[in-house]
């Protein structure tokens, strides 16, 4: 089944003044899979993600969404395609509800500017119900009394709520015990179920394997290889951290061989 | 056993089924919300409750009819300010000019209405510019704040110089300017005939109690579980006891008999920006911004935008309160704004539970905290105490009311995670 990705980045090179950031970075994600993004500190992960969610603009390469090229300027723009990004520090307001977080910036209502508490309540948890998430005593409780696991998880559902094709997960266990990480590893699984496309960065090899489709390795700045979780060792990626050179040719990825026209 | 995750169940609608089971869920909400320093409106109403027991039987005409009208009277306009600081503190910003901002609003209107001068408006229309400029001079300062990044202490500050300075200009030249207007001093010291005090109540309780069922309908028809039915009925019962309580007793007062209009001006300014704090986009998004600026920014909300337009509430609200203060006096003189009006509307909100960190109050907890402070305040002056010991309970009463509020953000902290 050879379809277009969801999301392509072309050479994408991208310097903060004498520093390069990225060099000429391929990159893609293809629909229901769960692409993780892995290398060292400073590799350039961040900035990469930043470039897709509108927050740097690059400096060349294109970005292709749906296989059309688009310029991202700025997080609503993003949102607009359908890329949802979840930052590390979440961004939840501790002292509103889950309904009231799930819906902060984008509420219902009606023509008095009353807000629509009902619906947001019932779509909030038919929203939290679709991705099983079930630890949440009551949605109605503020996001403060939730545990970092179930904070993780409302910050992700909330990402997932508004018809989002493409979620961006930057280190979302980074902080998390391990009951806790399985709860949310099982929930980055469940929404590539649902044909999401899902970009997952974290440091943790352990997580990434547990979950991923395909590991896209940087290495300063640079693509260094995509590796298919299941023709792949935990050795080989920690290897492409660490060591690895380039070997694309031509900007084709090495493991993509059916997108070589 | 009870099933504990409401989110697996949500379209269960009114928890049918056996009483205990409710009972339960009743007892184990209350426990959370004790556990999470949620204590509601519960610590100050008895507080209240003491203060008026205390003073019932320390002062003779405490306890009476045209004593509760004075209360009444006397507290409206620190609550009207209270109300704008409860905006403010929701930010977890900081307002101090809005007692010479009142005062502003005072001399604004005394003298737009000042008969003879040239520039002699209509009293709703003299209201109207005495408010507007006291809006307009919190937007500028909300601006500096939002748009500058001075911080608000330091930019409210300066106003609070500013308009005191302002004012004692203006009136080092005319003295006193004393307001003739009607219509503006009946803000203050207008009674209603005792007929027209209990359609006032019982359209009071119609609207709460038709506003209640609809939002209960809404909730059915989303099929959303409704929860503490009982406490629902309950309040509705709560605002009917307290609508037909208060215009009870205001039609047995003597001298000014029947019900002020400005307890009235109180419940509709309560109303209104309750609704806006609560029920509205731009309120959720206050709290939002209170909660953390930066989860609010990246959920598209205008930060800045939400910061001026608390802070021309709180102008606003400074210049209603203002010019309800200075009907009451029927004039306005060089000490207007000044006193501990400043300090007793932010009190007043604090001591309501409203948190000077941001994020966390309510609209009414301004109205409580103004009734207990103008309580203690009347109740000493009735049992014939001097302004020293007022200002002493005063800030005891404050001190308790934040020592309560922080150990209460401790306890949520830690019951979170």
């Amino acid at each position: 089944m050879s379809e277009t990705p969801i999301l392509q980045l072309r050479g994408i090179s991208k310097s903060f003044g004498s520093v390069q950031a990225l060099t000429d970075v391929d990159f893609e994600v293809r629909h229901g899979e769960v692409m993780a993004l892995v290398g060292d500190n400073g590799a350039g992960k961040s900035t990469l993600i930043k470039c897709v969610a509108g927050i740097h603009g690059v400096d060349s390469g294109e970005i292709l969404f749906e296989g059309k090229p688009v310029h991202i300027t700025g997080p609503k723009d993003a949102a607009r395609l359908g890329i949802e990004i979840v930052y590390q520090d979440l961004a939840l307001c501790d002292n509103l509800d889950v309904v009231q977080n799930m819906y902060l910036g984008r509420e219902e209502r009606d023509r008095l500017w009353r807000l629509k508490e009902p619906i947001m309540e019932q779509r909030t948890a038919e929203t939290l119900r679709s991705l099983s998430v079930t630890t949440i005593r009551s949605i109605r409780q503020p996001v403060a009394s939730l545990s970092g696991g179930q904070r993780q998880s409302v910050a992700v559902a909330k990402a997932v709520q508004w018809n989002s094709k493409l979620v961006i997960l930057d280190e979302p266990t980074a902080a998390l015990g391990v009951a806790q990480t399985r709860q949310v590893l099982e929930l980055v699984k469940r929404l590539g179920d649902q044909g999401l496309a899902v970009v997952l960065i974290s440091h943790n090899l352990h997580d990434v394997f547990e979950v991923a489709t395909r590991i896209t390795v940087l290495r300063l700045g640079r693509d260094v290889g995509v590796y298919e979780r299941e023709k792949t060792t935990q050795q080989e990626v920690v290897q492409a951290i660490t060591a690895g050179i380039p070997t694309k040719v031509a900007g084709i990825p090495t493991t993509a061989p059916e997108l070589a026209s | 056993m009870s099933s504990e995750v409401d989110v697996a169940a949500p379209g269960i609608g009114l928890p049918e089924g056996d009483e205990a089971e409710t009972q339960a869920r009743l007892w184990r909400r209350a426990y959370d919300n004790l556990r999470t320093g949620n204590l509601g409106i519960l610590p100050i109403a008895i507080g209240l409750v003491v203060i008026v027991v205390f003073f019932s039987f320390k002062a003779t005409n405490f306890f009476t009819a045209d004593n509760f009208n004075n209360v009444i009277v006397q507290m409206t306009g620190v609550t009207m300010l209270a109300f704008g600081v409860v905006f403010v503190l929701l930010l977890g910003e900081i307002d101090l000019s809005i007692g010479y901002l009142s005062g502003i609003a005072a001399l604004t209107v005394a003298e737009f209405q000042l008969p003879g001068s040239g520039h002699e408006y209509p009293a709703l229309v003299a209201i109207a510019i005495a408010v507007g400029i006291c809006a307009f001079i919190g937007g500028v300062q909300g601006a500096v704040v939002a748009l500058v990044g001075v911080p608000s202490f330091v930019v409210t500050l300066a106003g609070l110089l500013i308009w005191q300075g302002v004012i004692l200009q203006v009136l080092e030249v005319k003295g006193v300017i004393v307001i003739e207007s009607q219509w503006i001093n009946d803000t203050a010291v207008y009674f209603f005939t005792s007929t027209a005090g209990w359609i006032i109540a019982a359209v009071v309780t119609g609207i709460y109690a038709v506003g209640t069922l609809g939002s209960l309908l809404g909730k059915r028809r989303a099929g959303v579980a409704i929860r503490r039915p009982l406490l629902l009925i309950a309040k509705v019962i709560g605002v009917a006891v307290a609508c037909f309580g208060t215009v009870a007793v205001s039609n047995h007062a003597s001298v000014p008999n029947g019900l002020p209009l400005a307890g009235v001006l109180v419940v509709i300014f309560l109303v209104g920006l309750s609704f806006l704090a609560k029920r509205t986009p731009f309120g959720r998004h206050v709290y939002a911004v209170g909660g953390s600026a930066e989860a609010a920014r990246r959920a598209g909300i205008n930060v800045a935008r939400i910061r001026i337009i608390v802070f021309i509430i709180s102008g606003a609200m400074a210049g209603v309160g203002g010019v309800i203060l200075a009907a009451r006096l029927n004039s306005v003189d060089l000490n207007v704004g000044g006193g501990t009006l400043l300090l007793d509307a932010i009190s007043a909100a604090v001591i309501g539970g409203t948190s000077l960190f941001g994020g966390r109050g309510e609209v009414r907890s301004a109205l409580l905290g103004a009734l207990v402070i103008a309580t203690v305040s009347n109740g000493l002056n009735t049992a014939g105490y001097k302004t020293g010991t007022i200002y002493i309970v005063t800030g005891t009463i404050l001190l308790l009311a934040v020592t309560l509020d922080t150990i209460a953000r401790r306890l949520q902290a830690r019951s979170g995670r």
